[in-house]
């Protein structure tokens, strides 16, 4: 199991009303999955809790086998920095940092990573500019220009490559394709799964987009497993 | 850390280049400031030594030391050439150079002294005066030049010049009945000196022989050769300088004097004048310097300000981050980078800035206020100011680096728009 999460409630404040109540949810290890759910059903919650940002206020949530809900904050950070790579809706890329650097930043959070992508290509750079080139970014002309001068859709593969690099165990994706196009969103989907199929990470797919869950090896309603679920607009847009 | 503030501070660079800027000129006026007043008192402190007493009409010390060593201000009264006679025959007097002032030409004050001045005057510790060109006067209307009068003026030795009746700097009454040769051109000093026409007191009497009360006598017109024949001695003299064979005695000779029956006259050590002149000044020093401190305050305000309000903007950077495995306290560490970055950079554009500024206020400066400053590498005191401004900025960082570590705990992964 990759993923095991076991009766978790789980409050923003002590005090308030539970936004996620879990009593059982299970993800094998290389399985692409994909959870639906309108905004506010909880996923972006779900992901912070899975990527030990946050704890719950009772039950376990276990990725790779480790009991993430017991670790300390500093332990926490480490661990999502070595195994879990993140894509997010929008603005992925620290707008500073060049296409390059921007790759590479887990490698920097990481020593694990960093290891596995020298391990692969040499080094993180080398690393970098494969999976671009994989990505269909074509880094030589694109590596000196600013990240806020590529479209949406380059910078989400930017966002893909960063997740990827130094190969963690889990990908997790929260609603990623809402800014792009028709063909854009299709294509997305397609290098993203390919490259977790290659890599050999598995990946949770967030999406209000019901139409996408038939690329995945399975569907999980976010509405159906969270007991608290209300769908109405909250933590997410 | 500190490259990723690097390159977040460069990547605003507008913005950031103007907080510099005010970052920037606080930190020069702040060691303009400290440099002028350190500079200053240099100045004053070199101008005389080697003179253990200066005597004047009694009034105040410091008005005194002002009018007579640094020719700023004017005497109220002036004391007879008996007194002067007298006190130069006190036991323990080795030497007095007599001083007469009132008169001026084109701007610069004109001295009346003796020979002995230029012997016994010492500044900068033990320099003595040095004629570049020329010596000391021999004739009653020869004139020696401080090294600014020669070079502003244009002048060289055998030129004559005219005096004006006065202090000022337009005198609408001239001596021109009895011009003055220029017979000796001295080295620059760096001291008051530089801008004064020196002319023995001898010329100095001459060319109020003719005048009573201020103005000349109608129907009196004496030429120079007639009043050559003259006796030329001074009836009254403006101040003088005492020389004693022995330091000591200093204290001795200065109540004498200030006990001196015959005239109200007034000694003063031109040291302890002088320090009586910085306890003066203290305050307005102080004044200045904390105006100048609440400038750099301003400065990092601004710079506070400028971070502050990224920070809302910057939240998906954050959460960004934060999902590549950084810690909240990475953030904080980020935030406080970019300060010190601020503070580093702004403190060091404050030391471009100041020495630009040297460079060319120097010549002004040294015109206008008689002040030279040097152009030197920056002391300890200047790097204390430096560190102070530095560990500051980078203190008035942890403002915005707490707010971030906050909003990043907050925040988490989710990328509130």
């Amino acid at each position: 199991m990759i993923v095991e999460i076991d009766r978790v409630r789980f409050a923003w404040k002590t005090g308030r009303r539970d936004i996620l109540d879990i009593t059982r949810l299970e993800i094998a290890a290389g399985e692409r999955v994909f959870i639906e759910g309108p905004s506010g059903s909880g996923k972006s919650t779900l992901f912070s809790l899975l990527g030990g940002v946050v704890s719950p206020r009772e039950g376990t949530v276990r990725v790779l086998q480790a009991d993430i809900s017991q670790m300390p904050a500093a332990r926490r950070d480490r661990f999502r920095a070595d195994h879990i790579g993140f894509v997010f809706q929008m603005f992925n890329l620290v707008p500073y940092l060049s296409m390059m650097d921007n790759v590479v930043l887990p490698c920097r959070f990481s020593h694990r990573r960093f290891e596995r992508a020298q391990t692969r290509s040499g080094s993180p750079e080398a690393e970098a500019r494969r999976l671009l080139v994989r990505l269909g970014l074509e880094p030589v002309e694109l590596l000196g220009r600013p990240v806020t001068e590529l479209s949406i859709g380059q910078q989400q593969r930017v966002a893909i490559a960063r997740a990827l690099i130094g190969a963690p165990e889990l990908i997790m994706a929260d609603e990623p394709t809402s800014a792009l196009d028709e063909g854009a969103r299709k294509r997305f989907l397609e290098v993203l799964s390919e490259q977790c199929d290659e890599a050999g990470a598995s990946l949770l797919f967030a999406s209000h987009d019901t139409r996408l869950g038939a690329l995945f090896d399975r569907r999980i309603s976010l509405g159906e497993l969270n007991r608290n679920g209300t769908g109405m607009p909250g933590q997410t847009p | 850390m500190l490259r990723l503030a690097l390159l977040s501070v460069l990547s605003r660079r507008v913005t950031a280049g103007l907080t510099l800027l005010a970052i920037a000129i606080s930190v020069a006026m702040l060691l303009g400031v400290e440099k002028v007043r350190r500079d200053a008192r240099g100045a004053f402190a070199n101008t005389i030594s080697g003179t253990d007493l200066v005597v004047g009409a009694r009034s105040g010390a410091i008005q005194l030391l002002l009018y007579s060593v640094f020719r700023i201000g004017n005497a109220t009264n002036n004391i007879s050439w008996e007194t002067y006679q007298d006190i130069g025959n006190f036991p323990r007097v080795l030497w007095t150079v007599p001083i007469s002032l009132g008169d001026s030409h084109r701007g610069f004050r004109v001295m009346g002294t003796s020979g002995a001045y230029f012997e016994h005057y010492r500044y900068a510790r033990t320099e003595t005066l040095q004629f570049d060109s020329g010596g000391p006067f021999v004739d009653v209307f020869d004139a020696v030049l401080g090294a600014e009068v020669a070079n502003r003026l244009g002048y060289a030795l055998g030129d004559k010049i005219i005096v004006s009746h006065g202090a000022g700097d337009v005198s609408f009454v001239d001596h021109d009945d009895k011009p003055f040769r220029v017979a000796g051109i001295l080295r620059p000093t760096g001291t008051p000196v530089d801008r004064t026409v020196h002319v023995s007191v001898e010329g100095f009497t001459a060319m109020h022989v003719d005048w009573r009360a201020g103005t000349p006598m109608p129907g009196l017109a004496i030429t120079a050769d007639e009043a050559r024949g003259m006796d030329l001695t001074p009836k009254t003299i403006t101040a003088f300088l005492v020389g004693l064979d022995r330091k000591i005695a200093i204290f001795d000779v200065q109540r004498r004097i200030n006990e001196y029956s015959e005239e109200p006259v007034l000694a003063i050590i031109p040291g302890v004048a002088l320090q009586e002149l910085w306890d003066l000044m203290s305050v307005a020093e102080n004044l200045l310097r904390f105006v100048s401190a609440m400038v750099v305050a301003t400065g990092l305000l601004g710079m506070l300000t400028v971070i502050l309000s990224s920070l809302e903007a910057r939240r998906r950077e954050m959460a960004v981050l934060r999902s590549v495995g950084a810690r909240p306290l990475h953030v904080f560490a980020l935030f406080m980078s970019e300060a010190m970055v601020f503070a580093l950079a702004g403190a060091a554009a404050g030391v471009v800035l100041l020495y630009v500024a040297l460079l060319v206020g120097q010549p002004i400066v040294a015109r206008e206020f008689g002040l030279h400053l040097p152009i030197a590498l920056p002391g300890p005191g200047d790097w204390w100011i430096i560190a102070a401004v530095v560990a500051a900025g980078t203190a008035a960082g942890a403002v915005p680096a707490i707010r971030a570590y906050r909003l990043s705990l907050a925040d988490g992964l989710s990328m509130r728009i």
